[in-house]
């Protein structure tokens, strides 16, 4: 995820948030409505475990299971036609949107998670063995960390965990010390899902490279907030997931560089990612389609091609200027807020604010702010180790996207304020 | 502040919440059983002094959670205690079916006083809150497992 350049800030033309909002049918709703009750607009801060949807990809789906919906790489009626060849122009856009030196390097999976557990179980089975170290950071999502142990339990892997500051940055001098002979894989977060700590994703994968170590990156977060580049990373490994990224429920993408996807054993056996299939042996098909057995997500690639439609139109460095402004804003207004305190101020830090507020609970604070209408993530948020680290058993989250406003951010505050008051803290 | 809101967070449950009675570990705790709630993390041991009638003498915790499971643990404990472990039982089942079942699905678990029953009711007002309810009965899974004699408890 590359900084933006004030160049590009200045030259950037007004971002019409007003405009944005009207292509996502879900904002305007209201919510807690009750007899005699008018209830309170939705404000809703909780893009970071998933995104609203705009109109473009909703009708996308819908305007392809009513007009061009059928099976692909099967029949040779038009219908099969027309879909195989819409979703595998998705490929081509995904690539296009990692700057990924070829469609072949993209894998369609069930999620981000999918295919952090496709690389443990191929990659990891194939060419990991006991006392082979991979590393981590303390803030990764357990998605990036159960895979892993799972990997552990089979063969007798070691995890090593690189720490962060109480500013929630990773500490770099640990992890270059951690770096060492027996280390086969780096697998890290680009983006805390928690902290907002944007890595240093180019220097983790020069360190690595030197040392010959092929890196994988969780960009699911990442990819939401900033422009990703993966030759320009050069990283080996590349997730995410379309549901964040205002695209459908359902569907993930793994980048690979070729080489390794070429040695990779499949990952589930099936129809589609076979070349031939006889009882006397059965062979696979070159990647990426080896690692994609089954009917794929077929509508849900629509709806991910329409979702990188919408942000590429937007532009990716208008997002996220707007984003930044909202997580600037918000963190000016929560830290007016006595007793508050924001964990994760790393410099550079994508749009997401996890905080607590002394004397109350963040499973209390959610249901109140609810009341009003804010939508907020309270809990471990699939970081449980991150937790522990910063002495804290849970935390409210509140993450910002393209469609947020100011006058939202008003409304969290003044909703945690409320909270503040009425547990008397 | 809005009826609903009142209606969870009802004086009494603020109350113990912020003043928890029985927060501490007996010496003379002959049962004990933790209590989890992986969506938060909230953890809970509940202890347990019965003698060999079956009564139990004392009951407390440990433990710090949400407002709620606080609260339900700390009044857990008042409610229990000099009651007999099938009473306690009872309990449990009468105050897991007020949290999470409409009332023609109550089930008749054994007699309940008055008075305990009123107390079952305020805390039980999270049935208007689902996700809440984890947190509400979390401490008396716990309760519950002590006397089944296990070790570890879930509100999952």
């Amino acid at each position: 995820m590359n900084r933006l350049s004030p160049a590009i800030a200045a030259e950037a033309p007004p971002y019409d948030v007003e405009r944005v909002r009207a292509d996502f049918p879900v904002l305007s709703r209201v919510v807690h409505e009750r007899k005699g009750k008018p209830g309170r607009p939705l404000v809703y801060l909780d893009s970071g475990a998933s995104a609203q949807k705009p109109r473009q990809v909703i009708d996308a789906m819908v305007r392809f299971m009513e007009e061009d919906y059928a099976n692909i790489h099967r029949g040779v009626h038009v219908l099969s036609q027309r879909a195989t060849d819409a979703f595998e122009g998705v490929r081509d856009k995904v690539a296009a949107f990692l700057n990924a030196p070829s469609r072949d390097t993209i894998v369609f999976t069930g999620n981000a998670t999918d295919a952090i557990n496709l690389v443990a179980a191929t990659y990891g089975r194939a060419f990991l063995e006991a006392g082979d170290e991979v590393v981590l950071s303390i803030m990764e999502h357990h998605a990036n960390i159960v895979p892993w142990q799972l990997l552990q339990a089979e063969k007798g892997i070691v995890l090593k965990v690189v720490p962060v500051d109480d500013d929630g940055v990773l500490d770099m001098d640990a992890y270059a010390a951690l770096l060492g002979p027996r280390t086969k894989l780096v697998a890290m977060t680009h983006c805390s899902n928690v902290l907002g700590t944007v890595t240093p994703a180019r220097q983790i994968v020069r360190l690595a490279r030197e040392r010959g170590i092929p890196v994988l990156l969780d960009g699911s977060q990442a990819v939401v907030h900033g422009r990703v580049d993966v030759q320009d990373l050069d990283v080996d490994f590349y997730v995410f997931t379309a549901h964040k990224l205002y695209g459908p429920t359902g569907l993930g993408v793994l980048y690979a560089k070729y080489e390794h996807l070429k040695r990779m054993p499949p990952y589930r056996g099936g129809g589609d990612m076979i070349q031939s299939v006889s009882f006397s042996g059965t062979t696979f098909k070159e990647p990426p389609m080896r690692f994609e057995a089954g009917t794929p997500p077929i509508v849900e690639g629509i709806g991910l091609g329409a979702a990188i439609d919408y942000v590429e139109a937007l532009g990716r460095d208008a997002i996220a200027l707007h984003e930044h402004d909202l997580l600037n804003y918000a963190t000016q207004q929560l830290s007016q807020i006595d007793g508050l305190r924001i964990i994760g101020t790393a410099p550079g830090k994508a749009a997401i604010i996890s905080f607590t507020v002394e004397g109350v609970h963040p499973h209390d604070l959610g249901t109140v702010v609810d009341q009003y209408g804010v939508a907020v993530r309270v809990g471990q948020h699939c970081a449980e180790p991150l937790m522990d680290r910063f002495g804290i058993g849970s935390t409210a989250r509140a993450s910002f996207a393209l469609y947020n406003t100011r006058a939202e951010v008003d409304a969290l505050v003044d909703s945690v304020r409320a909270v503040k008051e009425f547990f008397g803290a | 502040m809005m009826d609903e809101l009142r209606e969870l967070y009802q004086e009494v449950i603020l109350d113990h919440g912020k003043n928890p009675r029985n927060l501490r570990h007996p010496a003379d705790a002959n049962r004990e059983a933790r209590g989890e709630n992986p969506m938060c993390g909230d953890k809970f041991t509940v202890y347990l002094t019965v003698n060999d009638a079956g009564l139990v003498e004392d009951c407390a915790f440990e433990g710090r959670g949400c407002a709620i499971s606080t609260a339900s643990a700390s009044m857990m404990t008042e409610l229990v205690r000099g009651k007999t472990q099938d009473e306690a039982r009872t309990l449990f089942h009468t105050f897991h079916d007020l949290c999470t079942k409409d009332e023609e699905h109550h089930h008749d678990h054994g007699p309940v006083d008055e008075d305990t029953m009123e107390k079952l009711m305020v805390l039980s007002g999270v049935r208007q809150f689902p996700v809440r309810v984890k947190c509400a009965t979390l401490a008396w899974h716990a309760m519950n497992a002590a006397i089944a004699g296990e070790a570890k408890a879930s509100s999952e």
